[in-house]
């Protein structure tokens, strides 16, 4: 379908499907992406573009649209990426911690079950999980982050793109509930 | 209490926001990790590693199984040529040891303090940070087997980083950051000119010289090795080469590096867990004079062939002169010896080789010095020696010696300056 002709639909809160995830899903799944997001670029360099746990947490957010579990799960996923990196424990989590947020607040206005709104979603929480990332980096951290963006796009569309797979695999694991 | 009800995910936002922002800014305050934070550490490594060392181990069961029973295409043929390799290696290791042996008395008359690198202990990595911002790894060696914080960390291509966690909780994981990591830092010097400076990563992941003044010539592809300034890493270890030269700010150059060592593909390191400081002692018993030492290097020429061509000039012992070119010529075994005499007696020889000792690439490959006067001549060595056993040869070399770490005296020191 071209992107152009992407219908997302407004819907109010009782037209949208809220969903669940089993206990083993809600724990395994972010823990596999974690890893995999730290073993991958050992082997693929490539792979460092993507951020599979942002991808999971927009999927666990938009499925579930509960922003209470939303910013729960951000803050866990990015506080677990945090803890594997040597710099402040607190940049992922406070930017995942807001993309679930927003990804959660957003589902439940929007319909984001095609492959062409979670394209556009996911594009747009990149953006906003760079952009706090960025700003708390620099700004509480004193850390200097290169900001290109070039770059940006190239991994907002990388991460898009494999975000609509990814959420085919969640949407295999979903329960309605 | 409806107000409340209504914004409620919003002041549940706002508070975990707030408590991540609070943690974040003790943090940055603190040096160290609380214990809070190294808990969470410790957590989230002892749940992401176990995972990681159970794929590498079934990774390299795959590659050992493959490559030792099933994949053993052009195993003869390669062996072969790896034996003619080790042939030709120890004729090299004939002469490099000897060069070495005169490095090191050269050293123990300037009192020169060496460093070796004593120990090491393999390790392999098993995981990333997985943050482009973050370039560090995960060894699957750690507390426990006596890794500590900032230990070397090297490859047989040059360095790596060096040791950022090693926690008792996690006794069989460290966590190694990256020389291209933005807060990693190493003493660095260029082999050819000197210069000492800084080897840092940048935000992007590139690697830099920093320090080195803006009026220094750094020409491309210069090596880059340790300076051993920083505590860390010990002398000599190969860090890269340079690549780019460009002016930088404030009076600097912008020197960027290729490191030495495949940052992005790290399978097996080795950890530098005990350095030796000791001076230099010379291996003869009786102490060496430094006239003795550069007589040994004076070139001669090889025995006259059965010729028709002019006859050479005689000195007074008899022995042929050398030419005053410093050209690298062949001599018999024992040549050096029977030299020594008559080159101390040569008033016109001995000042013209005396001005600076050989840098470490002349004595290392024993060819820099052929053609400039100034630098004292490699000894010539017929390569055509039979070779002595391999342990006999390494008998001499005291220990485990860093890269060109052993044969690097300050080419600024003058052996005028060493104790007679």
């Amino acid at each position: 379908m071209p992107l152009t002709n992407v219908a997302i639909t407004y819907t109010s809160g009782e037209q949208v499907e809220v969903y669940r995830f089993s206990l083993p899903a809600t724990i395994l799944i972010p823990l596999t992406a974690v890893f995999l997001q730290a073993w991958l670029p050992l082997h693929f360099s490539f792979f460092n573009i993507f951020d599979l746990p942002l991808l999971v947490t927009i999927g666990f957010a938009t499925a579930r649209r509960n922003p209470l579990a939303g910013l729960f799960t951000g803050a866990a996923i990015g506080i677990l990426q945090d803890a594997l990196t040597h710099q402040p424990i607190g940049l992922y989590g406070i930017s995942k911690t807001v993309v679930g947020f927003g990804a959660s607040s957003l589902g439940i206005k929007l319909d984001v079950e095609n492959a062409g709104a979670r394209f556009l979603l996911t594009i747009f929480f990149y953006g906003v999980h760079e952009v706090v990332r960025f700003s708390i980096a620099r700004g509480l951290v004193g850390l200097h982050i290169a900001w290109s963006w070039p770059h940006e796009l190239i991994s907002g569309v990388a991460n898009a793109i494999l975000g609509v797979f990814v959420f085919m695999l969640l949407d295999r694991v979903k329960q309605r509930t | 209490m409806d107000v409340l009800g209504r914004y409620r995910n919003l002041i549940v936002l706002v508070g975990v926001l707030f408590a991540q922002v609070l943690g974040l800014a003790v943090q940055v305050k603190r040096t160290t990790d609380s214990e809070s934070t190294r808990l969470i550490r410790v957590w989230a490594v002892g749940t992401i590693t176990p995972l990681e060392k159970a794929l590498v181990w079934v990774q390299t069961s795959t590659s050992y199984v493959w490559h030792n029973y099933f994949y053993l295409r052009g195993v003869r043929a390669e062996n072969r040529s790896l034996k003619q390799e080790i042939e030709q290696m120890r004729l090299q290791q004939v002469r490099m040891s000897q060069d070495a042996d005169q490095a090191h008395r050269l050293q123990a008359l300037l009192a020169f303090k060496e460093q070796f690198i004593s120990q090491t202990m393999a390790a392999q990595v098993i995981g990333g940070s997985g943050s482009e911002q973050s370039r560090s790894v995960f060894i699957d060696k750690g507390y426990a087997d006596g890794i500590r914080p900032d230990m070397a960390v090297i490859t047989a291509d040059g360095v790596v980083g060096k040791i950022w966690h090693a926690d008792p909780l996690n006794r069989h994981v460290a966590q190694v950051l990256l020389i291209d990591d933005q807060s990693s830092g190493v003493g660095g010097i260029l082999d050819k000119s000197r210069l000492q400076g800084i080897v840092r990563g940048t935000p992007s992941g590139e690697v830099v010289l920093e320090k080195v003044m803006s009026d220094e010539t750094v020409p491309a592809g210069e090596v880059v090795l340790t300076s051993g300034g920083d505590g860390i890493f010990p002398k000599g270890l190969l860090v890269g080469h340079v690549t780019k030269v460009a002016p930088g700010s404030e009076l600097f150059l912008n020197i960027r590096l290729r490191p030495a060592a495949n940052l992005n593909k790290l399978e097996e390191v080795l950890v530098v867990t005990k350095i030796d400081q000791r001076q230099a002692q010379p291996d003869q018993a009786g102490p060496a004079r430094a006239v003795d030492i550069l007589a040994e290097r004076l070139p001669t020429v090889p025995p006259k062939p059965e010729s028709t061509e002019k006859p050479a000039e005689k000195t007074a012992g008899g022995e042929t002169a050398a030419p005053k070119t410093g050209t690298n010529l062949a001599k018999p075994p024992g040549a050096a010896a029977s030299a020594a005499p008559d080159s101390a007696n040569k008033p016109n020889v001995a000042p013209k080789l005396t001005p600076k000792v050989a840098p470490p690439q002349a004595s290392a490959n024993g060819s820099a010095a052929t053609t400039n006067p100034t630098k004292t001549p490699s000894a010539p060595r017929p390569l055509t020696t039979t070779p002595p056993a391999a342990g006999q040869a390494t008998a001499t070399t005291p220990a485990p010696k860093p890269v060109k770490a052993a044969t690097t005296p300050k080419p600024q020191t003058t052996v005028e300056d060493a104790p007679h």
